[in-house]
């Protein structure tokens, strides 16, 4: 691993991050990565976080157009309360902040609390649960659906209806709504290894794929022997068709777990693309890369999103951050 | 946290003088300082433990915490029983992460609140202070009894407290190896489904130590 010691891992990543992108407020000591506007002005504040080793998710998506402040937690750990106390208050200037939490029990227990001391402070709080994966079969049994790949068409959506102006209750409305079009399956091809257990957190073995499997590794639906692309698109395109059921043109992201090359992703992203014409269903847009990773992790997952078109338009307005970037 | 203040003045007049064999803020400082020390020496165990049916970050996560609550102890050690307990509860929240962070802050914060500003309390008022706090973790995220979480060990180890702190540590830790053949139903262990079966709940481990240094600084 390309480390010093465990301990430091985020730390040092967030230095990297703040001497490669002047155009944030990097402050290392708290972990929060913020616009370098902020607060900016009339407008409502977008904070995410979570656990780190999901990169560019979230800090990378942080800057006009999008997020208004990321918390970075320790290694698939979720960050802590001040922080998105201390990330709120630098970013509210009296319109607001909304928290776009992914559902993941940590996530969840800390942004509540967070909300419950920014409001003590003074600060209107909005909360939105991204909650997208299909794999997820039998939540009533569980702590509920994963929030995953449709984290990213969240922020990019309701940060662009933030930056328009729109008001709190509005941009939370948008942000729901686009998390309840939002379905994602991915898939693991090998184990990721984290900092502080110096290895694979689970075991994979050679020529087996998991099916379904979250973005820290958790098991998913099943255990196979290898699949080709086309296999692997056919089964987890049907499987969020099977629970989105889109009647209309669908956002797509081919989103890499970390470790598969963009030569496979584009691959496999051939395979979506045919397997969503053969099931008539047209996209207006696709997005091929590592942008909600596991570490290490070789893999890919599938998002769509029935969009609309206010959501196309906000999908298509300008963004300006290290990882997502188009328009003006 | 909205919370309810709970009174802290036991009923009938107040006794006189230190009651023989309560429990004073030297004695929670003991007790912290004593978990700390075996999270500490446990932590590769949590950890491994974690990474069968979590995200094996369990045991790092929990010594950096407990390490931060003797570093706020020993810098300004509060005045009575009620205010170890919160301020430690309060310091977990704030460097744990995880779902352990807001979970065991919670236990803390809440039973030192049931414990109220008394200079020192008894083992039975302690038991009931524990029997809240771990309501209140009940409340937070949701679980039950043979969920597989640390309400395995906690819910029989703020019972049998009532009736010794050996008995809480016997019962904590049956609770933990309870959770062995158990379905995990909440946290992402939960995900695994049957594959979370045999294996021990991170969870349940380390509030048995937790309860176990209890047992141990009472001696």
């Amino acid at each position: 691993m390309l480390i010093n010691v465990p301990e430091t891992v985020v730390a040092d990543a967030l230095r990297g991050m703040a001497a490669a992108h002047p155009e944030l407020t990097v402050d290392v000591e708290n972990r929060v990565v913020l616009r370098r506007d902020a607060p900016m002005a009339g407008k409502v504040g977008l904070i995410s976080g979570g656990g780190s080793g999901h990169e560019p998710l979230h800090a990378g998506f942080v800057g006009p157009g999008m997020l208004a402040a990321a918390c970075a937690g320790e290694v698939f750990t979720s960050p802590v309360p001040d922080q998105m106390v201390r990330a709120a208050a630098a970013v509210d200037s009296g319109a607001g902040v909304l928290f776009v939490v992914k559902n993941y029990t940590g996530d969840v227990l800390n942004f509540e609390m967070a909300a419950e001391l920014a409001e003590d402070e003074g600060v209107q709080v909005a909360q939105v649960l991204v909650d997208d994966d299909v794999a997820v079969t039998d939540s009533l049994y569980t702590a509920g659906r994963r929030g995953t790949g449709g984290t990213l068409f969240v922020e990019k959506i309701a940060g662009a209806a933030a930056e328009e102006g729109a008001p709190l209750e509005r941009v939370e409305a948008i942000a729901r709504r686009v998390n309840e079009r939002s379905r994602s399956f991915g898939v693991a091809l090998s184990a990721c290894s984290t900092p502080a257990k110096g290895g694979p957190t689970f075991d994979l073995p050679d020529g087996e794929l998991e099916l379904g499997v979250g973005i820290h590794g958790e098991p998913g639906r099943e255990r196979r022997p290898m699949m080709t692309s086309r296999e692997i698109a056919d089964f987890a395109v049907d499987a969020v068709l099977e629970d989105l059921r889109p009647t209309g043109p669908v956002l797509a992201l081919v989103n890499g777990m970390g470790a598969t090359p963009l030569l496979e992703l584009y691959g496999f992203n051939a395979e979506v693309q045919r397997v969503l014409s053969e099931r008539r269903v047209p996209v207006a847009r696709t997005l091929v890369g590592n942008y909600v990773t596991s570490l290490d992790m070789a893999g890919c997952s599938v998002t769509l999103c029935a969009a609309d078109e206010e959501l196309l338009r906000l999908w298509d307005a300008p963004v300006r951050t290290p990882a997502l970037r188009w328009g003006r | 946290m909205t919370e309810p203040t709970t009174p802290g003045t036991p009923e009938g007049p107040p006794a006189p003088g230190p009651v023989p064999g309560a429990l004073d803020t030297a004695f929670f400082v003991r007790w912290l300082s004593a978990a700390a020390a075996a999270v500490d020496r446990e932590a590769d165990r949590l950890t491994e433990l974690d990474s069968a049916i979590g995200d094996a970050d369990h045991g790092a996560n929990m010594r950096r915490g407990f390490a931060a609550v003797t570093a706020v102890l020993e810098k300004e050690p509060p005045p009575t029983p009620g205010a170890v307990l919160r301020a430690a509860g309060r310091q977990l929240i704030s460097t744990v992460g995880g779902a352990s962070g807001p979970l065991y802050g919670t236990l803390l914060r809440r039973t030192g609140k049931a414990l109220g500003d008394e200079a020192a309390v008894s083992r039975e008022r302690l038991a009931e202070a524990l029997a809240a706090g771990v309501a209140a973790v009940s409340g937070l995220g949701g679980a039950r009894p043979g969920d597989k979480t640390m309400l395995d060990a906690l819910v029989p180890a703020a019972e049998a407290l009532g009736e010794s702190f050996d008995a809480a540590r016997e019962a904590a830790e049956r609770g933990a190896l309870a959770t062995v053949p158990l379905r995990a139903r909440k946290g992402r262990a939960s995900y695994l489904g049957e594959r979370s079966v045999g294996h021990q709940d991170p969870g349940a481990t380390s509030s048995a130590l937790l309860v176990a240094a209890l047992a141990e600084v009472s001696r």
